[in-house]
């Protein structure tokens, strides 16, 4: 078999074991012991030559119902937004993708340029002072956060909005535990989070309030509200995790007084692609800059005096303050970020909001049709694009049949909780025509008769 | 051309006109409602955010400068040390793009997603098979990511088991940053090992820290100094005969492939970089993927939901009551797996083998041409990768910065500098197996040179870099002054 990665020659190894002065390569793995060497070969299928194992591959991927085969309707944190054909045609240039994180600036400015714009165009849509260079996930990105207002408040309580994406709130359990930080559910009612609720369980001991803006129903949480009783403790932080292109027609999280603001920038040019990866992003205030997990690019002047940009305020990170670093992240997702920053600067100014915009009308359409139709509505208050609906029926048993009309319907609420059994969240995005919403409406309605 | 001067260069704010247009949305196509009424007021946006308003053209001619900015490992030899900077295949980057594993949304029914559960199911029993261990998670996003959720079933292990007294995470002086980071983020107290002079871990210092409260020993092998821990059964027994835990970082896997297994070495739980032995892209900086294998042992403790196989049909499992929870949305870095399972199936047991011996030939093999010019602090076999020391430079003045600089007029990315920490003026060189011995060689000789620079012309080092975009930068007013977005003038 010919590996076509591997260079080597025999005369090149013939020459190179001379050079190192060993007999064969063998000798160079004789600091193995014995009792831990692989005897045999590992246990994995067989080399394939590119053009079977592509057509193997191709076959594996074709087995999968696609956002493309299917009209969706699912969104519950990942979305089917229009991705401009430029996006991808940037990041295939391989000086961005085959290249790591810009440890040496003369040779990097590409990157860190690209990574400095997405840090002011995601401050620019949350309102915020500062913003990092990405984060893994919108998730681990809200447990970072989490973990930061514990450790800056030096409080072990949070309070978290049963209204954020379930997925989300699981992963904030599991990172409270190393820094043994106390997760305080708040109820949603009427598809909100409980403030009566969060009024009486917020004390002096709460390091923040969590909310998710637009929440995880879709629903657009009154900011205000909140933040005037985070107000009533001194050091209590409100964090909010936002769909950043809601932000494109909704006052930003900033202008609320949110202290940080996180969320993922998958509906910025980065495909589904079964759930990862996506982007992380990660906004806060200046106050707070010095606390920020994972890489920050500044400004800076070189030698002559010429505008650059470096990895920068680098004594927070794991790799200066080992055990005392302000989390262990190391990588980012700067490729996708520049994903992000292509189809933000596509938009642009105008773009942003419109497609904002067009989200809300469609799903205003949709939600009108619905109840043309007979079918609930289960909140009724402002909305970004997605809608709650109850069938009172098997959302899965649903989806299926859906699925043999050439739809992928909404996520099936009662998977997470079981008052919401027979609901249904239902997304639109700017893409959906009105004549698939039509269908849809006609499909669920028969069903639901 | 702009991206060829040494200039200034815009921003793409600065290069943003009102009006101009860089977008194509659908029509509205259903009746318009006043939405700012059913929003309310205080909720709708009032200033624009100020994004760019340029023109598709100006978005790629901008980006593609920005390119040229950059170096990849397809712009030239990129040998950073820890990172292993391979080749990164093309036809990965197809496979990735195969509409039906970009495009497929993490809810939809098992049922219509089988393929991609097949490929993942394949990749955990490929990597388990790699790794000496029984069951796979694709869940962790990244390295330090994997090292965090590992740690997290360590303690899960040892709290099922009444032991909420260890405390402690050994790890090793030359680690990587992470490892101690992620020991602390995990809820523990990171302890240091000592090497010795072989440039391993300390025996003797490591029976010492070891005790009752120890939870776990955190190790690359082999280890950042690029030498196989040999004592490693020893190691193991210690560790383990105090009721520890061992914890392999899969950073350096590339040596070993093939030759030698974490599981039969006796650890525990272990984590993968399949953007760095599996070819999945560096990316700038990520995304990466850090699965993680464990023993038996562990397998009640892994993230849920965990793949299995029911009736011929891939499903997930969430009736994992032991679990330690989520440690990220969704099911892993989908995107970056597909990758790694498709140089997986390209090498095959026996091209995996090759991939180790040829990156411990190459490192071996630069190592000895290097260590007349250079000072090596360890004199043995290495095996991925080496350490040299600019101990001897240094005392004329020139640093290992400097020639780290001068490598860059020669069209390199240089080593990893000052890493690992235990080493004086550091630079640790990763050839990895995708070069060609002709672009080894180049290297040598460029490194020979500015050795006889450093004695003869010291000046010329110490003004590295002379050809690139941009100088030496000031890190010293950036963090002193942070700029960390880009503001317009009013």
């Amino acid at each position: 078999m010919e590996f076509r990665y591997l260079p080597m020659t025999d005369t090149d190894k013939k020459e190179m074991l001379k050079g190192i002065g060993v007999q064969d390569s063998d000798e160079l793995f004789s600091d193995i012991p014995e009792g831990v060497r692989l005897k045999g070969d590992l246990e994995i299928k067989p080399p394939k030559n590119e053009y079977q194992l592509m057509k193997e591959l191709t076959e594996l991927a074709g087995k999968n119902i696609n956002l493309k085969s299917h009209t969706s309707f699912l969104g519950a944190g990942v979305y089917d937004h229009y991705i401009p054909s430029i996006v991808d045609h940037v990041i295939s240039r391989s000086e961005f993708y085959t290249a790591y994180t810009p440890y040496q600036p003369e040779i990097s400015q590409g990157e860190l340029q690209a990574i400095f714009e997405f840090q002011t165009m995601i401050c620019e849509l949350t309102g915020m002072d500062v913003a990092n260079s990405s984060m893994y996930d919108g998730g681990t990105a809200l447990a970072e956060a989490v973990n930061l207002s514990a450790g800056q408040t030096k409080k072990k309580k949070v309070l978290v909005s049963k209204a954020i994406h379930p997925e989300s709130m699981a992963v904030i359990h599991s990172y409270v535990k190393g820094p043994g930080v106390e997760v305080i559910e708040i109820d949603h009612k009427d598809g909100k989070t409980d403030v009566k609720q969060l009024e009486e369980e917020l004390d002096e001991n709460t390091a923040s309030v969590v909310v998710q803006y637009p929440n995880f129903f879709g629903q657009i949480e009154p900011l205000d509200e909140i933040r005037s009783i985070v107000d009533t403790q001194k050091k209590t932080m409100m964090i909010t995790s936002s769909n950043p292109l809601s932000l494109g027609y909704l006052t930003p999280p900033g202008e609320f007084g949110a202290d940080i603001v996180v969320g993922d920038a998958q509906v910025f040019g980065i495909p589904a692609q079964y759930g990862g990866p996506h982007c992380g992003y990660f906004a806060t205030t200046k106050k707070l800059m010095r606390k920020v997990p994972g890489r920050l690019v500044g400004q800076t002047v070189d030698e002559e005096g010429r505008r650059g940009f470096v990895l920068t305020l680098q004594a927070r990170e794991q790799h200066i303050r080992r055990d005392k670093a302000t989390s262990n992240i190391c990588s980012n997702q700067a490729l996708n970020a520049l994903a992000s920053s292509v189809a933000m600067s596509s938009l642009g100014k105008q773009g942003l909001k419109k497609m904002a915009w067009m989200n809300i009308q469609k799903t205003s359409y949709l939600k009108k049709q619905l109840q043309k139709r007979g079918i609930e509505i289960v909140y009724d208050g402002p909305f970004f694009n997605e809608i709650v609906i109850n069938l009172n029926q098997n959302i899965q048993e649903m989806n299926k049949e859906l699925l043999t009309k050439g739809i992928i319907g909404g996520y099936d609420l009662g998977e997470v909780d079981e008052n919401l059994n027979g609901c249904m969240l239902v997304a639109v995005t700017e893409i959906r025509t009105k004549e698939e919403m039509d269908t849809f409406v006609k499909e669920v309605g028969d069903l639901h008769d | 051309m702009i991206f060829m001067t040494n200039q200034d260069f815009p921003l793409i704010f600065e290069l943003s006109q009102e009006s101009r247009t860089g977008f194509s949305l659908p029509e509205l196509d259903v009746p318009e409602v006043d939405v700012d009424e059913m929003i309310g007021e205080a909720y709708v946006r009032k200033s624009e955010p100020n994004l760019p308003e340029v023109s598709e053209l100006q978005i790629i001619r901008h980006y593609t400068a920005l390119s040229k900015r950059n170096h990849g490992v397809d712009s030239g030899f990129y040998p950073l040390g820890s990172c292993t900077m391979k080749y990164n295949p093309k036809m990965n980057e197809d496979v990735a793009r195969l509409t039906g594993f970009s495009h497929i949304h993490p809810y939809q029914p098992v049922e219509t997603v089988q393929g991609a559960l097949h490929l993942m199911y394949d990749l955990q029993e490929s990597l388990a098979a790699i790794t000496g261990m029984d069951t796979v998670t694709l869940q962790p996003a990244a390295g330090a990511h994997g090292e965090w959720t590992g740690l997290m079933m360590i303690r899960a292990y040892h709290e099922a088991n009444g032991d909420y007294n260890r405390t402690k995470v050994i790890v090793p002086d030359s680690a990587h940053g992470t490892n101690p980071a992620s020991a602390t983020v995990a809820g523990f107290e990171a302890v240091t090992v000592k090497s010795d002079e072989r440039g391993l871990v300390d025996l003797e210092d490591l029976k010492q820290v070891v005790d009752e409260k120890t939870a776990a020993l955190m190790l690359t092998n082999p280890n950042t100094l690029g030498l196989f821990e040999e004592d490693i059964e020893e190691m193991a027994s210690i560790v383990h005969g105090a009721g520890g835990k061992l914890y392999y970082d899969g950073a350096n896997l590339n040596a070993i492939l093939g030759y030698a297994r974490p599981g039969d070495m006796g650890f525990d739980v272990v984590h993968l970089n399949l953007h760095k032995t599996f070819t999945g892209p560096h990316g700038g900086g990520g995304p990466g993927s850090g699965p993680v294998g464990v023993t038996a042992e562990f397998a009640e403790y892994l993230p849920k939901p965990i793949l299995t196989v029911e009736n011929g049909l891939y499903v997930f499992d969430y009736d994992r009551p032991q679990s330690i929870g989520r440690v990220k949305p969704f099911y892993g870095n989908f995107g970056i797996n597909v990758r790694a399972y498709t140089y997986i199936r390209t090498m095959g047991p026996e091209g995996l083998k090759k991939v180790s011996e040829y990156a411990v030939l190459n490192a071996n093999y630069m190592m000895r041409r290097l260590q007349e010019e250079f000072d090596l602090p360890f004199d043995r076999h290495c095996k991925h990768e080496f350490i040299l020391s600019g101990k001897r430079q240094k005392k004329l003045g020139v640093r290992t910065l400097d020639m780290a600089k001068r490598l860059l007029d020669f069209g390199y990315h240089p080593p990893t500098i000052y890493f690992p920490i235990n080493v004086e003026e550091a630079l640790m060189v990763e050839p990895t197996e995708t070069e060609s011995k002709e672009t080894l060689d180049d290297f040598i000789d460029n490194m020979i040179q500015i050795a006889n620079e450093a004695r003869n012309e010291p000046e010329k080092v110490q003004d590295a870099p002379h050809t690139t975009i941009v100088n030496r930068m000031d890190e010293t007013l950036a963090a002193r002054k942070p700029v960390l977005r880009y503001q317009k003038e009013d």
